[in-house]
């Protein structure tokens, strides 16, 4: 029982994740494919505020305060009665309560499939192929080194 | 009495408006968009959002273009907006060994895990204009290398296992970081607050301060033991949920410093660190935070505080541009009372130095004719 509710918070977790990294027009875009519905009634927000970045002293030491970010969240409560939250850097209000909706809606067995598949996946896929790109153009400018020999010996 | 003096309301509206319409330029030149100022003057963006300590990149973007490009101005301005926000908390430690690298670069070793990742730099440009750029030539989309994934730990944990040198800064297990922003700055200041001021300090400031660390003035010997700058994730510990909520992620650069050390009375000889952590793409700030803060160590190895850049007060109450800024220009500000003052002042010490002159050469003229 503890191993499932560990993986139900994980699979959580990593929902909410892609919507955070995901941008607010293909979320809509995919929404109104998959044809979710998007009655809900807010609990709280969608608000706007701050998050103090936290770093550590030379990068595994003790915390300190780096900055702050905008982050938005929504609280959401579906008719069929599941409460879904969303947090998201930036200030996309219309983000936060789409996230908050595809929260609950993923907690409602009758939904789940139809989120991850329908809009988690290809959100998720993107971002891969995203970061998939960066990293390779990156390792293109990663150095080889190569030794010239020198002198008559 | 206490005469109050208005005016200027019309000048003032006036002048907003002229701003308004400089601002804007000739209207024949297409009006800058916040999305082209976050893409194509990403740097500015970056230093804006590091010394603003805010991180949202279309405020900062708002902010350079409301500024006319005046980076103190839309600093000023992203700072001003920040207290308007409610605070949600305060995240987990970012982990920059988990950092999706786009640059890492260390000095010290050639040959480490990962390897050495110039990214998108200006460094080995011949720094010649490029006219091809002002005519808006395309540019060719980079070059891409398939290689497998590969681990990239932080260079201080590879030398951290000969022992030769300190381990990441630790603090006492019930140290509540400080935060800046909520309590007013003290000295003796820990170092995880002064790490809060650099990393939002004025970057020119910092970089002088750095640069005359290395000139001589509390030398301490640095080498760039890593650069790197990513994304990093962000986490946020909330009541309502029972894990960490992903908030998305942040770019960072982090630079850790390795410097020389002969050892004092207080520690063996061994190489010490420096560390930076700032908002964005930006390793002149992080190169020069961390000199800083191995600087203002000096008073933990110690060191004798000689210099300007080892003074936790003199650093750290002058390293915020906004305040500096603000100092220094409110004198612009009307002072017309304290002038007048000032004015009368002088005014009477002048006379009465005249009138002491003038008894001194009746005096002499006396002496000379007796």
């Amino acid at each position: 029982m503890r191993g499932q509710e560990a993986r139900e918070q994980a699979g959580r977790k990593a929902v909410m994740a892609t919507l955070a990294h995901a941008a607010a027009d293909e979320i809509a875009r995919l929404w109104n494919e998959a044809g979710l519905p998007s009655e809900a009634e807010l609990l709280r927000g969608p608000e706007t505020g701050l998050v103090t970045v936290r770093g550590r002293i030379g990068g595994g030491g003790a915390p300190f305060n780096v900055g702050e970010a905008t982050v938005t969240r929504a609280t959401v409560r579906l008719p069929s009665g599941q409460v879904g939250h969303s947090y998201a850097l930036g200030r996309d209000k219309a983000k936060a309560r789409l996230a908050a909706i595809a929260d609950a809606l993923w907690q409602d067995p009758a939904h789940r499939e139809t989120v991850e598949a329908k809009l988690v996946a290809p959100l998720r896929a993107a971002l891969d192929a995203a970061r998939e790109t960066r990293r390779v153009e990156t390792a293109a400018t990663k150095v080889d080194f190569f030794t010239m020999v020198r002198g008559e010996d | 009495m206490y005469v109050a003096v208005k005016g200027g309301e019309a000048a003032i509206a006036n002048a907003h408006r002229l701003l308004a319409d400089r601002r804007r330029g000739y209207r024949s030149v297409p009006a800058l968009r916040l999305d082209q100022i976050v893409e194509q003057l990403a740097l500015g963006v970056d230093r804006v959002m590091s010394e603003g300590s805010l991180y949202d990149r279309e405020l900062a973007a708002l902010a350079v273009v409301q500024a006319r490009g005046d980076m103190i101005e839309a600093i000023f301005l992203v700072r001003a907006y920040r207290t308007t926000l409610p605070r949600f908390g305060y995240t987990n430690p970012v982990d920059t060994g988990a950092m999706q690298v786009e640059r890492r670069i260390s000095a010290t070793y050639k040959d480490l895990p990962g390897g050495q990742v110039l990214g998108p730099t200006f460094d080995y440009t011949h720094r010649l204009l490029d006219p091809e750029l002002a005519a808006g030539a395309e540019v060719e989309r980079p070059a891409q290398r398939p290689a497998e994934p590969e681990a990239m730990p932080r260079v201080s944990a590879i030398l951290a296992h000969e022992g030769l040198i300190e381990a990441d800064g630790e603090m006492p297990l019930d140290h509540v970081p400080g935060d800046i922003t909520r309590e007013p700055l003290q000295f003796p200041m820990a170092r995880d607050i002064r790490l809060q001021a650099l990393s939002r300090g004025d970057e020119g400031f910092l970089l002088a301060l750095g640069y005359s660390t290395q000139r001589g003035y509390a030398r301490n010997h640095p080498f760039v033991g890593e650069i790197r700058i990513g994304e990093v994730e962000l986490e946020l510990d909330v009541p309502e949920l029972p894990f960490a909520v992903p908030l998305g992620s942040i770019r960072v650069t982090e630079c850790q410093m390795v410097n020389q050390f002969k050892g004092s009375a207080k520690a063996p000889p061994q190489f010490t660190r420096g560390y930076g952590l700032v908002f964005g793409q930006s390793e002149r700030k992080a190169m020069a935070m961390a000199l800083c803060d191995r600087a203002l160590r000096a008073t933990e190895l110690g060191e004798d505080v000689v210099a300007a850049a080892q003074d936790q007060e003199f650093v750290i109450s002058h390293s915020d541009n906004v305040q500096a800024t603000g100092f220094v220009e409110h004198l612009k500000l009307p002072h017309y009372v304290d002038f007048q003052a000032e004015l009368g002042l002088v005014r009477r010490m002048r006379a009465e130095y005249e009138a002491r002159e003038n008894e001194d050469k009746a005096e002499e003229k006396r002496e000379a004719a007796e």
